[in-house]
Formats: structure tokens, sequence, C-alpha cells
């Protein structure tokens, strides 16, 4: 047993951490099923072209190959599209344009990387080979990649029956309050901002292995997934039509997903749909490039913003217009992102009283685009922190000032935003004062001018932001377009010997629930740690879930692990009652130790678990033996996770190399269960934002609508030496409408970021005339930002 | 079309010998053939370091190496990771609550074992030199580096 201290709060070692430092983790790829067979998936070379014909015959007869399906066969069949998650009306009050999806494309390919066929063979490598003897008959068609593009008139049209291939126009807010407000402004603050287009690249590329069990007439399919339950509910209902108790999936160690692995993929379904068929566990696992084509990529927004401020640099009005890229197809949750997940963040932290926001849906011929680590958020974010900052630089306002003089203040909550969320609690002033106290901003100017001596440019950046997390009150969720509930399940299932096996519809795949929710079952139930197992991610030993994503796992699948605990307690204190001969209601708990009050007659957790499995003398019609409690728990509100992020930059003006020097974050996640796992998320979060800002960017070719960016050469993922040593902090506010206080973290840091560093960057650089500079900041346009400048001020 | 031959490598102190293309990189090898699927394909092109393993003792990617080119030579795998440098790195990681999802952990480890092997006191420079191949998108970089400070600092009490 181990002697850590594990209670809630304290920073517990992982669980986790022992198989993952011996190569015992046990990934999709490392699952092997006996008599398995392999696929591989032929896609389009083409962005955009029209299939006359796919020619089969020859690969057939290739060695090893069992079977080709195109897309003809599922049709053929029966097998549905894959569905969009989320429907959202469109304001002309008809639903939103949502072509059909085949995992196998019919008729036309519609991206570089769509699924064309599927070869399955006795090796990887004999499928693989065959795939080249497969002849397709391609009519090329032109491409159009960027959503601006797309929906002028006259261009080409991804599919046939979608004018200007526009999936919806959205709006949120109230117009006519926004004019008259912008119309009092004393001064008005525009931008143009592109949020660049981003490819998710978990480092486990996806992977599935599909079984069809002929005995039991039972499909099973595990695959890298953060919500097998949601795969299993796609997949059965709306994909293949299997009644769903015939469904098991299962996603065991997911090698990372920020958001990436909550969608259904295509492969998921023709793999499980395949195996039945050919009669075999069919195996696939991507390459790399097959990553970088076929995950949905993320972010890819154009927007023009205005904020109107009174001359005392006070918001009154912000108006946003935004072309989102959907890329190809309506992936799972792709048309909720750029709308319920982002305009109604639009108040960040700040009093606005009026906000406007149009948003406008473009399809194109590129990936699907949906949700990724923020989702949303950090395009919101980014929209509102860079207005805040170019405002305040504007009207020569300190970036601290004018932001405290538009925080909602402390004693204002509950708060109603002009953009439908209600904020419970929060303490702005608090997180950015610490933040500016960790990043020591007092010295910075010192600092910028020793800077300045080395002919460097040293510049601050600042992002106060806020996020909505753990989604969400089904309720509203629905009201908004969810086609789905989203609560969570939770299991506390005690065993004979006082041990105790949790069960939680949430998934981890790098967040560290086995540890997290440990620690909370053990310390309520005061049993050791170490005899605490977390189980997740199989449909057929966990009732339900709906995984995870948008930092909801223990906002939502912790809160259903409290419920269920209130449920264990509960059932004790009868059982306690009657073993120890006194009323239910004299009997007290704490720590593990139910004690009838004011005596020393007790009984632990432990020994109820033992009697309740070894009933000898239960008064049986008051009291069911066993102990196991389930329980749903579907959230009242968001949370607001919020936080102040500072960045310090260096900059060298001969090369336009950006380097961050200091990293501050401090951030506002209610209650922390663990602070380790909790400070090594802000970690993840603040690298892919720094990655966003500085080195990402996914390039499609206007033209020929290929991927430019489609390898480890191409697209620059942050390294250890392009990140500096963080600062993170937490000044925190309890939740107030979850029973564990808590709001989620696995987000904050690549929504609060990305303004910090461009907005370092353009402070550094304000000097030489810069006003303005789109992400990614590589040194090149950085460089060209300089020059632009100077050739402006000299003319 | 692949050439099956039968090729003999030392995998752990264990010789085994396998019948595939000489060509087969030795990822798929150890993967497929032999499975020890603790060593992980990231990008098959020498640019994420996850199929990192020793050759010799030496921090190489498995996914770029002919299976043919490693015969008559020593080759280890997470799996059969031993010695005092890779307890310290294992002990000092686990310390640290360094891995996320775990997935790039067994080639960041290995890669450690090595520069610790070599150099058992190096500075943040020589860190970054040594695991810069080595890919982790879920960001435990920073802990990385403290955790193999601390390794060094544990295998000199
Ligand atoms: S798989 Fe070998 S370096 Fe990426
Ligand atoms: S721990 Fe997830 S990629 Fe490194």
């Amino acid at each position: 047993m181990s002697d850590q201290d594990t209670a809630i709060g304290a920073p517990a070692k992982r669980k986790e951490d022992r198989r993952f430092l011996t190569g015992e983790g046990r990934y999709t790829d490392d699952i092997d099923l006996h008599g398995q067979v392999y696929a591989y998936f032929l896609r389009s070379p083409h962005a955009h072209a029209r299939i006359n014909g796919i020619d089969t015959s020859e690969a057939m007869n290739a060695p090893g190959v069992l079977a080709i399906f195109t897309g003809e066969d599922l049709a053929a069949d029966g097998v549905g599209g894959l569905p969009c998650g989320w429907e959202i009306t469109d304001v002309n009050g008809e639903p939103m344009k949502e072509p059909p999806h085949p995992p196998l494309a019919q008729g036309k390919v519609r991206y570089v990387g769509d699924h064309v066929a599927v070869v399955i063979a006795e090796s990887y490598y004999q499928a693989k080979d065959a795939a080249e003897l497969v002849d397709v008959d391609y009519d090329m068609l032109d491409a159009v990649v960027s959503p601006a593009d797309a929906l002028e008139p006259g261009k080409p049209l991804v599919h046939d029956d979608i004018p200007n291939n526009q999936c919806y126009v959205w709006e949120l807010g109230d117009r006519g309050a926004v004019d008259d407000a912008f119309d009092k402004a004393a001064h008005v603050t525009r931008l143009d901002l592109v949020n660049n287009r981003l490819i998710p690249n978990a480092l486990e590329p996806r992977a599935a292995v599909a079984n069809y069990s002929k005995g039991e007439d039972q499909y099973t399919l595990y695959t890298t997934s953060q919500n097998p339950h949601v795969i299993r509910l796609l997949m059965s209902a709306f994909v293949l039509n299997l009644p769903e108790h015939k469904v098991r999936v299962v996603a065991p160690d997911v090698g990372g997903g920020f958001g990436s692995k909550i969608f259904h993929y295509a492969e998921e379904a023709v793999l499980t749909w395949a195996s039945r068929k050919v009669g075999r566990p069919i195996k696939w696992t991507a390459e790399r490039v097959e990553s970088f084509l076929s995950d949905a990529h993320g972010r890819d927004h154009v927007t023009h913003a205005e904020l109107a401020l009174d001359e005392n640099g006070k918001f009154l009005a912000m108006r946003v217009d935004t072309k989102a890229n959907m890329g190809a197809y309506l992936s799972t949750f792709a048309s909720s992102v750029p709308t319920i997940l982002y305009a109604t963040l639009l108040a960040g932290q700040y009093t606005t009283p009026a906000i406007h926001c149009q948003v406008t849906a473009a399809f194109t011929n590129t990936s699907p685009v949906d949700a990724y680590r923020g989702a949303g958020r950090p395009e919101a974010t980014y929209v509102v922190e860079r207005l805040v900052s170019a405002a305040g630089r504007e009207m020569g306002l300190d970036q601290a000032e004018i932001r405290r003089r538009n925080f909602i203040p402390k004693d204002a909550f509950p708060y109603q935003t002009p953009v439908a969320l209600n904020y419970d609690v929060g303490d702005y002033d608090a997180t950015l004062t610490e933040a500016m106290k960790v990043a020591d901003v007092d010295g910075f100017d010192a600092r910028r001018q020793e800077a300045l001596r080395r002919g460097r440019y040293r510049g601050l950046g600042y992002s106060t932001y806020i996020e909505a997390c753990g989604l969400a009150p089904s309720n509203i969720a629905g009201a908004l377009g969810a086609r789905a509930g989203l609560y969570e399940a939770g299991e506390i299932r005690l065993h004979p010997t006082g041990k105790v096996t949790v069960f939680t519809g949430s998934h981890s795949h790098g967040q560290g629930h086995e540890t997290t929710f440990a620690q909370i079952v053990s310390d309520r139930l005061g049993l050791p740690f170490d005899d605490v197992e977390v189980v997740h991610g199989d449909t057929d030993r966990i009732a339900f879930g709906m995984g995870t994503y948008g930092s909801r796992s223990l906002a939502v699948g912790g809160s259903a692990l409290m419920k269920a605990l209130d449920k264990v307690i509960d059932k004790s204190r009868k059982i306690a009652a009657h073993m120890l001969e006194a009323s239910e209601a004299d009997i007290e708990y704490a720590d593990g130790v139910f004690k009838v009050a004011g005596t020393d007659k007790s009984i632990t957790t432990a020994e109820i678990a033992f009697s309740a499995y070894v009933p000898h003398n239960y008064p049986l019609e008051e009291l069911e033996p066993g102990l196991d409690e389930s329980a749903f728990y579907d959230p009242t509100n968001f949370t607001y996770p919020a936080g102040s992020h500072i960045c310090e930059v260096e900059v060298d003006p001969e090369t336009g190399k950006v380097q961050v020097v200091n990293f501050t974050a401090v951030d506002d996640f209610g209650n922390v269960i663990n602070p380790m796992i909790v400070e090594g998320q802000v970690h993840g979060g603040l690298a892919q934002g720094i990655g966003q800002a500085l080195l990402e960017g996914c390039v499609y070719d206007p033209e020929s609508g290929q991927l430019v960016t489609g390898t480890y050469m191409d697209y620059t993922m942050p390294r250890a030496d392009d990140l500096p040593s963080f600062k993170v902090g937490t000044k925190n506010t309890p939740c107030t409408h979850n029973p564990l206080g808590v709001k989620g973290c696995g987000e904050a840091g690549a929504i609060g970021s990305p303004p910090a560093v461009i907005d370092a960057i353009i402070d550094a650089l304000a000097p030489l005339g810069v006003t303005n500079l789109d992400m990614p900041a590589t040194p090149a346009r950085v460089w060209e930002a300089i020059n632009k400048a100077g050739a402006t001020r000299a003319a | 079309m692949e050439q099956a031959m039968s090729t003999t490598i030392k995998v752990n102190g264990r010789e085994h010998t396998v019948d595939v293309d000489p060509d087969t990189p030795l990822l798929w090898v150890l993967r497929d053939e032999l499975r020890l699927t603790g060593t992980k394909y990231g990008c098959g092109i020498a640019r994420c370091g996850a199929c990192t393993v020793h050759l010799d003792g030496k921090p190489t990617r498995s996914c770029v190496l002919p299976v043919q080119s490693v015969s008559g030579r020593e080759v280890t795998t997470i799996e059969g990771l031993g010695g005092r440098e890779a307890k310290a790195v294992q002990n000092a990681w686990s310390g640290m609550d360094v891995p996320q999802c775990g997935y790039c952990q067994s080639g960041q480890v290995m890669s450690a074992v090595g520069l610790l092997s070599d150099n058992p006191e190096p500075t943040d420079a020589d860190i970054d030199r040594a695991m810069d191949g080595n890919v982790c998108r879920c960001a435990t970089y920073a802990r990385i580096r403290a955790a193999i400070h601390q390794a060094a600092a544990d295998m000199e009490g």
C-alpha cells in the first residue's frame, strides 16, 4: 500500500504511469484478434472529382486479397451516412444544409484523403499493394479550399445541390442594440482576424479492430475514441442500423485525442460492417499521412470584429462577423463549434452590454473541420482579447487597466451575458492581479530596456479569458440543437472484501482519471486509494456514457460518481443502522466510519460491504443485499473556468524569430482534486496554444486543393526547445452548482494563450509600427510585418 | 512485393529468427512478429521518436531501421530496459507525473536513458538536444526536463 497522501486536493501519483513507463499500455494497435486480416483505405488523390467508375477486378486477384468494397456496396446494403450530432437553424428559419456523408464516397470525392474504397487482405502490405491496382476513373473538378472563396457566387460546388456552398448563416445577439451603441461610441476598434487551421496530430494515429462473432451475433469494435458509447450510438442507430445491445465498442488506452477522437469516423463503420461480410476480424491503423489527411481538423475562421467604447474605455458593444470552414462534410459536432461554442463566449470576462455575432459556415474541398482542444472557445477568446488589446493600444490605456475597467465585478454573479450564458461565479481581478505579480510586470520595463540594448524587442501580451465547460445541461443543449443529451453516468461497486470498482462514462486519454476519480472515491468512502480501480472505455462494462471533451470529465463525470457515492453512503447508513441496532437517524458518517451518535459503537465501510454480500440476518423487506450504486448526472449550468495569461516575448528584428521568454498562467478552475495532474493539463494546453500562435498552420493549395502541410517535415509541431518553462498558478472560486465545485482545466491553456502570444509580439513591435499580425507568427511572417510597417512609416 | 527471408536478431538479450522482408523496419518486426508492442509508431520517417529503441545502447529510431541491419547487434526495447539509469528515469518520471496519454513515453524513456548513460549530468541544453527528436503532443516537455535532472541527481546519490 502506498503511504502517499491521496486525499482530495493532494498530488497523488498517477496510477496509469506504471504501465506507460514499462511499455505495458494497451492501445488499439496493440490489440490483435485471432485470425485477423487487414484493411487499407484507398483515398482520393484529388480534392474534387467525379467518380465515373471503379474497377476492382485486377486488385481482387492480387495475392492475399479477400474483399474490396466501395460506396456502392455500402449503399446496396443499406448502410447510412455518418451523422452530424448538432442541428443549427439558419437565420431564415430553415435547418442547416446537411449533405449526405457516405463512409465510402459515392459519385464524387470532395477532399484529398476522402475514402474511395477499402481493400481487405491477409496482410496490411498485401492490402496496400492491391489498392494500387484499383482503377478509379475520375473526372477532375475545380476545388475551393477557403470559406471566403467558397461562399462567393460562381465557385465550384462541393455538394451540387447546396448553393454557394453555404451550410448555414446563424446569428446570436441583439443587432439593433449593437447598432445603437456603435452610433454613440467615442471610439471603435476594428480588426480582421484569421484563426488558423490546425491539424490535431494526437501522437497515436487513429486505429480500429472490428470483429463479428457469428455464434453470438455480436459485433465488437476496438477504436481510438474519446467516447465509445457515443460511437456505439451513432454507428448502430444511424450508420449500420444495428441493435445497440449487439454492439460493443471498446476504447482502450488512447494516445491523445484533443477533440480529434470524439468523432465517428468512416473507418469505424466500414470495418465493423466488413468484418461480418468477410467473416474475419479486421484491423486498420492510420499511417501518419492519413492522420494529416483524414482526422478532422480544427479552427479555420476568418473574422471581422469591431468593439465600440466610450471615452473612458468602457465597452459599449461588440460586432462580429465570422466565416467558418466546415470542410467537405459535416463531422459529428462540426456545426456547433463556430456557433454554440463560439458566439456564446464573446462576452469574455466583461460587462459588454450588447453583442451581435453572425456566422456563415461554408463547405470546402478540405478535410472536415470539427472540435480541437477548446473548440470554438479559443476562437472566441482570440476575437475578444485581440480586440481588447488593440483598443487599449489605440486609446493609450494600459492593458491591465482597460481590462479592469470592464471586468464583471466579483459581486455581480450570477451574471447574465447578452449572449445566452449565465456565469455562476468568478473573480477576474484576482487572477489578473496574481498573474501580474507572478509575471513580474513591474520589472518589465527594465527587461525591455535591457533587451533593446542587445538589439531585441520585448513585449508583453495579456489574455483574460473565459470558457464554458462541463457540457452540458441537456435541456439547454437540446434547445440549441443538440441531438443528444449531455449528462454522464457512473457506477460504484463495492466488493465483499471492501475493494471498489468505479465505472465511468468519461474516457481518459491523458487526463489521469484512473487517479483523480480514485482519489474522490477513496476519500469519500474512507477506503485505501490502492483498493479503488477505475474502469472506463468499454460499452459492455459501463452502462452508459457521453465521453470526454469540452473539459467535462470531472465536472460532469465526477459529479455522476459523487451522486452514486451518496447513494452508496445512504445505503451503508441503513446497513449500519441494522448492524449496530440503532435508528438510521442516529448514524453519523465520516471518513469511512459509520457511528451511532454519542456512543462508541461503529462499523467501517469495508465491514458494511462484507455484510452487504453476506446478508445472513438482513431484514430483507427493508434492505436489499449488495452494495453497487449507479447514477446519471445532468448539469444545471455550464462551468466557467477563467484566468489570466501573460506572455513575454523577445523578437529578433533581423530574423523575425520570436522567443517566448516567460509565460504565466493563473487560472480559476474551481476546486482542484489533483494539482499535479491539473498543472500537467495546463502545460499541454499552453503548448498547443503557443503552437497555434507561433508554429502550426495547415495549408491547402488554393488551386489544386492538395494538402501542403501533410507531414512532420511541413507541419511544425511544438518541441521541447520551442517552449519556455511555464509559471502556472491558480486562484480558485468553487463552481456553485456541481457537488465537487470543479470547473475543468483541460482546454484552458489552448484557449487563453494564443492572443497573449500575438499581442506580446505586437506590443514588442509597436515601436516599429506593427499593429496587426496573423497566426502562426513564423519568422518569415514577423519579418515581413516589421518591414511592411517600416515601409509604411517611411512612405 | 515483399520477399520474406529469415533474419536472426537479438532483442532484449534473446535471439529471434523472423521471416520477413529484410528491408522491413525493425519497428514492425518488434511489434508484429515479436509482439513487443511497447515501441510505438508515430510517423515512420524518424521525425517523432515514438519508435525509439536502443541499438548497442544508443537511442535509435526503429521505424527507419531495416531489420537486416541489426543482425549481430543488441536491440533493447522498453520491455527489456534495465539498469541504474533506467530505474532512475522510471522513478523520476513517475514521481513527477510526467506521462499524460503515455503514447510517446516509451520513446521518451529510451532517449532519456540513452542520454544519461552517456552523460550523467546533462545541462538543459544537453537535454533539449538529446530529446529534441521526441515529440509529445500532450507537451510533457517541462516535466521531462525536470525529471531528467531528478534522475541524474538520484543516480549520483
Ligand atoms: S515512428 Fe519512428 S520517429 Fe516517428
Ligand atoms: S504523453 Fe501523450 S504524446 Fe506524450
